[in-house]
């Protein structure tokens, strides 16, 4: 019997795996129709989630902790088994005032921290404090623009305004000079470099090569009362990820999403950023990013616990949560490797041993332990070369100076 | 009770304030979502804030009503989240809500409940006004293929009509859609108007 399944999604090249496993058959082989849900706000996107107009969403990894934390509107217990994508935003910023930063713009990138020095030196050279769109408060890409910012002394709160706006709305902000600047997923990145509009500062992946980013979210109470219907999902999505991560199925893929269904912005834009071919200057050869959006090589869709821990040590850090151990359990407990095992247990999927890790340690390719088949871990590091201990969240608090 | 309704649509705003005033209320201000509005809202200071769920601007309302200190009370969004047909309800209409935390709920229910009849007012006029220039668009093609007819075939108007009736009755389409087929063979065989 077919089930029928609601998934809300925002225009965004991440929605990428869900598309392909309703367009490209997966989700009916197993069984599944995806009736996918365009929203135009995350408010919306979490309200239809959380009141149970849909059965799941494809949500901004901190999203699923903060509402689950009770920090964003009504508080309900959310479910990340699977995540959708790992990295693939962008931060541009208006041209002129990339003029104050590295002209050779694949200088500019493969250097984040120069950059993030650059960054601060150009702030005080423009003509008011810089306004940078976020794409909510409970991002990834907020909470990795902080991170950055703060590396070379810029404090986020203070130094510069962060404006909350949705992806879809940041190129027409910028044509409207109000907003300097964006962080967001693709194309938006991309179409603002295209108009002339703006030039690409750092890209996510350069921040934290496997920054976690969109998952899948349920409502926790849902998940647990529907485990075959979500076990068929997961199953679709991993196979509609294989799918979405082979090079050669990008341009079908950037097709796909280019529909006014789904992202309705041009293949070509949409196609950069899932071939790892950033264009940081309107006009110039695109730079090789093989890395900047992953949705299946690596055991990326994983939910590794550790990186539900690495953001809640975020929120605590910007002061958005008061922490303790308690709060800390349960915000950990967000992301549920235990369902993404059951779900994939007979799969090709490489199932790792562990369900936390140290973020941050892997230099080069690294072979780890796994339940089946082989699983190489990607270089995951931090730009500035911390490590999370996940066990020693205190510890890694303390090494950020304290706010000023 | 100051009433502040967050609008792109002049219409659906004006729909929905007549109905508020109709029913006594007289504090109500709408704001489009552009520009500096949250500044706008804030030196408003609102009781109860209405926004169309789907407006993008969401998101920065909400990071407003996180971070601004003009409204010192937090804000929730509904009016009572165990009433859970009011919140259906609500966002089937496309209604969301924010409301100062400790407002009575007696006193903002009926305010919620208002809106979302308005709102769903305003999507049947939206539709009826689609359905309107459907029409007329519809009648142009019509009249088009019409005169294609009445040219090509020498029939009088009554008579090219009466031909595109019977062929739409016999093909089980409907008789615009024979019309379209016909201009565009006219088109395509040169023979157009």
């Amino acid at each position: 019997m077919t089930s029928n399944l609601k998934i809300a999604f925002l225009p965004l090249n991440d929605a990428a795996v869900l598309v392909a496993a309703r367009e490209r058959g997966f989700a009916e082989e197993e069984g599944l129709a995806l009736d996918l849900v365009p929203t135009t706000s995350w408010a919306t996107l979490r309200d239809r989630l959380v009141y149970g107009q849909v059965h799941a969403a494809q949500m901004l990894a901190p999203l699923t902790v903060a509402v689950t934390l009770g920090l964003s509107q009504q508080p309900a217990a959310l479910a990340a088994p699977y995540k959708l994508n790992v990295n693939g935003n962008m931060l541009v910023m208006a041209t002129d005032f990339a003029k104050a930063l590295e002209q050779n713009v694949a200088a500019r990138l493969a250097d984040p921290l120069g950059t993030a020095h650059d960054f601060a030196a150009a702030i005080g050279l423009w003509r008011r404090k810089p306004v940078i769109g976020v794409v909510h408060r409970f991002s990834s890409h907020a909470l990795m623009l902080r991170y950055w910012l703060a590396s070379a002394g810029i404090d986020p709160d203070r130094d510069v305004v962060l404006r909350v706006l949705p992806p879809s709305l940041t190129v027409e902000a910028m044509r409207a000079g109000e907003i300097d600047g964006f962080i967001a997923g693709e194309p938006w990145g991309t179409a603002a470099v295209e108009a002339g509009l703006a030039e690409t500062v750092a890209i996510g992946e350069r921040i934290w090569q496997r920054g976690v980013e969109k998952v899948l979210a349920f409502r926790e109470a849902w998940m647990e009362e529907n485990p075959d219907t979500v076990d068929r999902l997961l199953r679709a999505l991993a196979k509609a990820a294989l799918w979405c991560d082979d090079p050669a199925n990008h341009p079908a893929l950037a097709d796909l999403l280019s529909d006014p269904r789904y992202v309705d912005q041009p293949a070509d834009l949409i196609l950069r950023a899932l071939s790892g071919q950033i264009v940081a200057r309107a006009g110039e050869a695109a730079i090789a990013s093989p890395d900047f959006m992953l949705f299946s090589r690596e055991a990326t869709p994983f939910p590794w616990r550790s990186q539900a821990l690495w953001i809640y040590s975020q929120l605590v850090r910007w002061n958005m949560v008061e922490h303790d151990a308690a709060t800390a359990a349960k915000a950990a407990a967000v992301f549920r490797p235990d369902i993404f095992r059951r779900a994939l247990a007979d799969s090709d999927m490489p199932m790792p041993g562990a369900s936390m890790k140290v973020e941050g340690a892997v230099d080069l390719p690294l072979a780890v332990g796994s339940r089946r088949g082989e699983l190489t871990l990607g270089p995951d590091r931090f730009f500035d070369g911390r490590v999370f201990d996940p066990e020693r969240i205190d510890d890694f608090l303390a090494g950020f100076a304290a706010p000023r | 009770m100051r009433i502040v309704i967050i609008d792109d649509s002049g219409l659906r705003a004006t729909v929905l304030e007549e109905g508020l005033r109709e029913a006594g209320y007289d504090d109500i201000h709408i704001v489009p979502p552009r520009g500096a509005f949250v500044a706008r809202l804030e030196r408003m200071a609102p009781d109860v804030v209405l926004m169309d769920l789907g407006s993008p601007s969401r998101d920065t309302l909400e990071e407003m009503l996180t971070v601004s200190r003009a409204l010192a009370r937090p804000i929730a969004m509904f009016v009572d989240q165990s009433d859970e047909a009011m919140i259906g309800a609500a966002i089937d209409a496309g209604v969301s809500a924010y409301v100062v935390d400790g407002l009575r709920k007696e006193r903002v229910k009926p305010v919620l409940e208002l809106a979302v009849r308005r709102f769903n007012a305003f999507a049947k006029i939206q539709a009826e006004l689609d359905e309107a220039r459907t029409a007329l668009s519809d009648r142009k093609i019509i009249d088009r293929a019409k005169s294609i007819l009445m040219n090509q075939r020498s029939l009088t108007e009554q008579d090219a009509y009466a031909l595109l009736r019977s062929s739409a009755m016999n093909q089980g389409k409907r008789i615009v859609d024979v019309a379209q087929a016909l201009i565009t063979a006219s088109d395509l065989l040169g023979g157009g108007l």
